[in-house]
């Protein structure tokens, strides 16, 4: 990759043909997923096929709240990027059209974190190509 | 079971590599210390095997089936591949019992080998998938790599919704880790041997809540094989067959953002389907070898395999069923979290599930032992593979 990734240290998505869609409304601060126009089934990550029914499916927008369905802190981890942050919580967030997705839930005690939390989505600058979605916790 | 007694299959020989520290050993001599065990074990002649079975997992066309078939030397006529991660060796045990039914193969050979810990440190269960690789990650995990979990993450999610859906506590975990060390201290290869209590358990450092260091499997070298063939070949080898009761395997899920229910896996999709093609019900069940990568896994193939209801292992394991002299003896030969875990365990529990059907337990045997479940969890309790083993043939 020689496009620049700023401060982003830590992996980053190798952008195909399916997925650009997806990274690329990340950078106008967007959140994605699927939707078949076929049989309706929504489903995340983006994928050429639809898993209910093979056709292919269609990108929509998601109002960017979820609920924290499950979720872990992670004390250790050898990856680069990920050492200074420990310990930080990683989560399943369940999106209120229905889809789950991982995402980190960052700016809170990870002690505090519990399941049904609800959350709101925000991007983390990772250069050009892509802005990850994580979490903050809504009150 | 609509065959005759010509092609009931059956386990004829098991035998394990150098564990739990071979530094002198990479995987491949693993894989060929394990063959040349189990031809020694079962009395087979290698140049009977006519069906090879490895699932690889040592790195890109290092030991997967096609090179180790010609690294060995198998002039074969049946070939499975089949990789589900840890829980592999249940899926070939399935496979392979229907090739030997149908005539496909007569002899197979599964072999297995990791020198994991030699070459990779402890890194396996906290460390980066993709270590050493390019930053930018791509299929799937492309919207998980970002984020830095770990395996030991995967299964903390698990039982984290395991403990907020059904109120199990850390302390029924840890009963788990507790009564698998028992056995391990039976084991003089076992990797840890020492003393054991709930205490230790849940004051052990905690790796990522809410599972703790003691409630993960060690990381270790080893290695494995079995050979399937018909009973009838059975009769003039060394060792007393194991019998193929039932198997199955089944897949919920690959990468563990995508698991669709975080408290059941696929096993409770095919365990009633196993026992009926084996007549058999969970309460017939003598001993259980189940892949103990961390205890919730336990407690998750306990509910899917059918011991007791869903939401209710924690319960179940404090009531003491899964020790030694219990009804329900778990992981005798001190299981993934005590004695061994090169990467991919589910080997282990066909040859220890094996070894006790035989009789030939030592201190671990379970009396009267006649059938053994072998239940595996690969990925991200993705893949579960199970397999019904009995000391006599099937009614």
């Amino acid at each position: 990759m020689s496009s620049d990734t700023g401060d982003w240290v830590k992996p980053i998505p190798y952008v195909d043909a399916v997925t650009k869609p997806f990274w690329d409304a990340t950078l106008e601060g967007r959140l994605t997923f699927q939707q078949c126009p076929g049989c309706g089934h929504r489903q995340f990550y983006p994928r050429a096929a639809c898993t209910a029914c093979g056709a292919t499916p269609e990108l929509v927008d998601a109002a960017g709240t979820g609920t924290v369905h499950t979720f872990t802190v992670i004390r250790q981890f050898g990856g680069p990027g990920f050492k200074d942050e420990l310990p930080y919580v990683v989560a399943v967030i369940e999106l209120d059209e229905g889809v789950a997705m991982m995402g980190n839930v960052t700016d809170v005690d990870p002690e505090a974190v519990r399941i049904g939390d609800r959350v709101q989505v925000w991007f983390a600058d990772a250069g050009d190509r892509a802005h990850i979605p994580l979490w903050k916790v809504v009150t | 079971m609509g065959v005759g007694p010509d092609r009931t299959p059956v386990i004829a020989g098991i035998a394990l590599s150098d564990y739990p520290v071979a530094p002198d050993l990479d995987g491949v001599q693993h894989h060929v210390l394990a063959m040349q065990r189990v031809l020694e074990d079962s009395g087979v002649a290698k140049a009977d095997i006519d069906g090879y079975v490895s699932a690889g997992g040592g790195g890109m066309m290092v030991d997967d089936a096609v090179t180790m078939s010609e690294y060995l030397g198998i002039d074969h006529r049946w070939i499975d591949g089949t990789m589900t991660g840890g829980s592999s060796f249940e899926f070939h045990v399935q496979h392979a019992a229907a090739a030997i039914r149908d005539g496909r193969a007569h002899t197979i050979l599964v072999t297995y080998g990791s020198d994991q810990l030699t070459r990779m440190g402890r890194t396996l269960g906290t460390g980066s998938l993709r270590a050493g690789q390019s930053r930018a990650v791509p299929g799937p995990l492309q919207f998980e790599a970002p984020y830095g979990n770990s395996l030991v993450g995967a299964y903390a999610m698990v039982a984290q919704r395991h403990m907020h859906e059904f109120g199990t506590t850390s302390e029924q975990l840890a009963e788990i880790a507790v009564g698998v060390r028992d056995f391990a201290r039976l084991n003089p290869l076992a990797r840890y041997r020492d003393d054991l209590t709930v205490e230790d358990v849940v004051n052990s450092r905690m790796v990522a809540d809410p599972l703790h260091k003691l409630d993960c499997c060690v990381i270790t070298d080893g290695g494995g094989a079995i050979l399937l063939t018909t009973e009838e070949r059975a009769r003039d080898l060394k060792q007393p067959p194991v019998y193929v009761l039932g198997a199955g395997g089944a897949q919920s899920h690959w990468n563990i953002s995508q698991c669709p229910d975080f408290t059941t896996s696929a096993g409770a999709r095919i365990s009633a389907d196993v026992y009926a093609e084996a007549g058999l019900a969970p309460a017939d069940v003598d001993t259980i070898q189940f892949y103990d990568s961390f205890t919730i896994t336990v407690a998750v193939l306990l509910e899917d395999m059918g011991f007791c209801a869903k939401g209710e292992a924690g319960a179940f394991v404090q009531e003491g069923h899964l020790r030694r002299g219990g009804k329900l003896p778990l992981n005798t030969d001190g299981g993934g979290l005590s004695s061994n875990h090169p990467g991919m365990r589910g080997i282990f529990l066909l040859v220890e599930a094996a070894r006790q059907l035989r009789g030939q337990g030592g201190e671990a045997q379970v009396p009267g032992a006649e059938v053994a479940l072998a239940a595996g969890s690969g990925g991200w309790l993705s893949c579960i593979g199970m397999v019904l083993l009995g000391k006599d043939r099937p009614a």
